[in-house]
């Protein structure tokens, strides 16, 4: 008995199938070792490199990737793919940053927060009920949101402006020189989102409404009221994302977040979510985001340009996703 | 506005109708873009032949980039590469026509155009072979075409050999006849009109509208769609040349275009389900979206406006698009 489950065990090992499948339903195994790999290739080029504090400021870079590739991950469950958390993400640390010297930062945050909900309403409305695709749905909302970002910052010129203190101790103190202080604000929502998507209902519908949409709405669902639902969820995490971003840099510009949009789809990408819909989890795309952001560091410490960066970067996406593509369609 | 079998008869049957009918899209455009002309000449009486002049030469590189756009899309694809490539293919341009002289200027179009080529043959044959989502695929190569922009050139250089700069900066004949409209009118003619009535290009419609039909009636699914992306990467080529001979120096950093091409195409009639549309209504498209931006500086509007109503336009086309759809279906 014993010796037959152990020779079932070690054939899954062993087998091409099983290696499948292990990728296949759990993708984080296989990424949490490519990280690791990372980490030690890292070491082995700059011995004496790795080291707690590494550790921490690795954290600290990857917490609002993370954040903003937890939202590309739900949008991309659906099906969708949200292009406007880089817009949204700047827009609300750069409204914070404007209005935290008159009405006070309390005040400020929740005119941010009411601002990205009101455009994740909008493209919620317009995927959800007038079915734009979502690619260009929110491609326009990044457009308008610029736009009225750019209008709101030639009214705010004579105002002046800075990044909230507050925001700046979150977003880039290491507690310790070690730990940073952004867990507090990323702990929560992370562990917010792992939750929902496995035991709430909501979760269950996102992977529903993107695996058969047709089959959900047959067994009662109502895909627009939870893609409404979705967009502002996403708009909300690119805004907490949008803070920390402007408390790491310590800089409020209406285009600072635009460069990390692609690493978000790509950090989602690598975590194993599908942009077809229907597959992946969170859980991948934080490791995702921390093989990027340990890749970025490896690449500099090499003295390598910002332009090698990119290629390998592209080079991985593409192994990468059609690595998944191979696994989950032959599995 | 295709050339679809029963369109052919129905053609025969009523000439003028079935133009009408096919082409409403593309001419209700130009109807639009006649009035906006009229509207800038009324709000800026000295809008005149200095004005068209502007217009064609700041149109013309996003114009090859929607064109390119379009036939990827018409194929049932989407190159989210193509501003990166455009960037690529003009700093080459730019590093090496620096100085040189006109002979060796011919040299390097042709070569340029030959890498465009190639460029997007690795497109296409990556989305081909991996089976991984074009959006990804495209995605991760524009950060690649990118990255090697900007190893060709780490900041904005090079220059463009005279008669290149000639070919588009001036008039041609007349005053009012821009040389950069000429160049593009005959670069898409040259390029479009043989393809478009090739069996190459009625199958570029066929696996864009049904893939399965058309693999069924013969069509070689990947082959038709690696060559959408050859083509693709041939117009953008010519977009990136376009872009160096009326700046005047090479950008390693990609410009807005990738975006304003899907807009352009979206809002040229081309459905991003694919199938539908040709190369002359995202040509419109953009000139349309250019003047715009024209007509709000001269309205004393902030041209940050411009971007917003930029992607209200997007949207709402899309979203009227997806209107009339529905109600055909319904009826």
């Amino acid at each position: 008995m014993t010796n037959a489950t152990a020779t079932v065990e070690r054939n899954r090992w062993l087998t091409a199938a099983g290696w499948r499948s292990l990728f296949r339903d759990r993708p984080v195994i296989p990424l949490i070792v490519l990280l690791g790999l990372l980490v030690v290739v890292s070491e082995l080029v700059r011995p004496g490199v790795v080291s707690p504090g590494w550790a921490g400021v690795i954290l600290r870079t990857a917490v609002p990737l993370a954040i903003l590739a937890g939202a590309q991950t739900l949008a991309m469950l659906t099906g969708g793919i949200d292009l406007s958390v880089g817009a949204v993400a700047s827009m609300s640390g750069f409204v914070v940053a404007t209005l935290v010297g008159g009405p006070g930062l309390g005040v400020a945050i929740a005119v941010a927060v009411a601002a990205a909900a009101l455009a994740g309403l909008v493209t919620g409305i317009g995927v959800g009920i007038f079915k734009v695709h979502p690619l260009i749905m929110t491609l326009g909302m990044s457009f308008v949101v610029l736009g009225l970002a750019n209008v709101w910052q030639l009214q705010m010129v004579q105002t002046g402006s800075g990044v909230p203190a507050e925001f700046r101790s979150i977003g880039s103190t290491l507690v310790f020189g070690v730990v940073p202080y952004s867990l507090v604000v990323f702990v929560p929502i992370a562990a917010l989102i792992l939750f929902s998507l496995r035991r709430t209902g909501y979760g269950r519908l996102l992977y529903a409404v993107g695996d058969n949409p047709i089959a959900a709405r047959l067994s009662g669902t109502r895909p627009w009221q939870v893609l409404i639902l979705l967009y502002i969820v996403t708009a909300v995490l690119a805004a907490i994302a949008g803070f920390l971003y402007s408390g790491l840099t310590n800089t409020a510009s209406v285009t600072l977040v635009d460069t990390q949009v692609l690493p978000s789809v790509a950090a989602a990408v690598i975590g194993g979510t599908s942009i077809l819909g229907g597959r992946g989890g969170f859980g991948g795309s934080i490791v995702g985001a921390l093989i990027l952001t340990v890749a970025t560091s490896l690449l500099s410490s090499l003295g390598y340009p910002e332009a090698v960066r990119q290629i390998l970067f592209g080079a991985i996406i593409v192994l990468v996703a059609a690595a998944y593509t191979r696994v989950t369609s032959e599995g | 506005m295709t050339a679809s079998a029963p369109a052919v008869e129905e053609r025969r049957a009523r000439p003028l109708r079935g133009i009408l009918q096919r082409n409403g899209w593309t001419l209700g455009l130009l109807g639009f873009l006649v009035v906006l002309l009229v509207f800038t000449k009324v709000i800026q009486p000295s809008y005149g032949v200095s004005g068209i002049q502007g217009l064609a030469i700041a149109v013309l590189p996003l114009a090859l980039a929607a064109a390119a756009q379009a036939v990827v899309v018409i194929a049932g694809g989407i190159d989210l590469s193509i501003g990166s490539m455009m960037a690529l293919t003009s700093v080459i341009a730019a590093a090496r026509m620096d100085d040189q002289s006109a002979e060796v200027g011919v040299t390097v179009v042709v070569l340029v155009l030959v890498i465009g080529l190639v460029l997007g043959a690795v497109n296409g044959a990556l989305v081909v072979v991996t089976r991984v989502p074009d959006i990804v695929v495209t995605l991760a190569m524009s950060f690649v075409w990118a990255g090697a922009a900007l190893l060709v050139l780490r900041t904005p250089g090079g220059g463009s050999v005279e008669w290149l700069r000639d070919l588009v900066l001036g008039p041609f004949g007349n005053e009012w006849i821009p040389r950069a409209a000429i160049v593009l009118a005959v670069v898409v003619a040259v390029i479009w009109i043989p393809l478009q009535r090739s069996r190459l290009g009625l199958s570029f419609y066929a696996i864009g509208s049904n893939q399965l039909a058309a693999f069924r009636s013969g069509v070689s699914v990947g082959w038709t769609k690696f060559l959408a992306y050859v083509v693709a990467g041939l117009f953008s080529a010519l977009a990136g040349i376009m872009l160096l001979a009326s700046t005047g120096i090479g950008t390693p950093v990609p410009g807005p275009y990738t975006l304003l091409s899907v807009a352009a195409v979206v809002l040229g009639g081309v459905s991003l389900a694919g199938g539908r549309g040709g190369l002359v209504g995202p040509v419109i498209a953009v000139v349309i979206l250019s003047l715009l931006r024209t007509d709000m500086t001269f309205m004393r509007l902030n041209t940050n406006l411009a971007t917003v109503a930029q992607g209200v336009i997007l949207v709402g086309v899309v979203m009227l698009g997806t209107f009339l759809t529905l109600r055909r279906k319904a009826e």
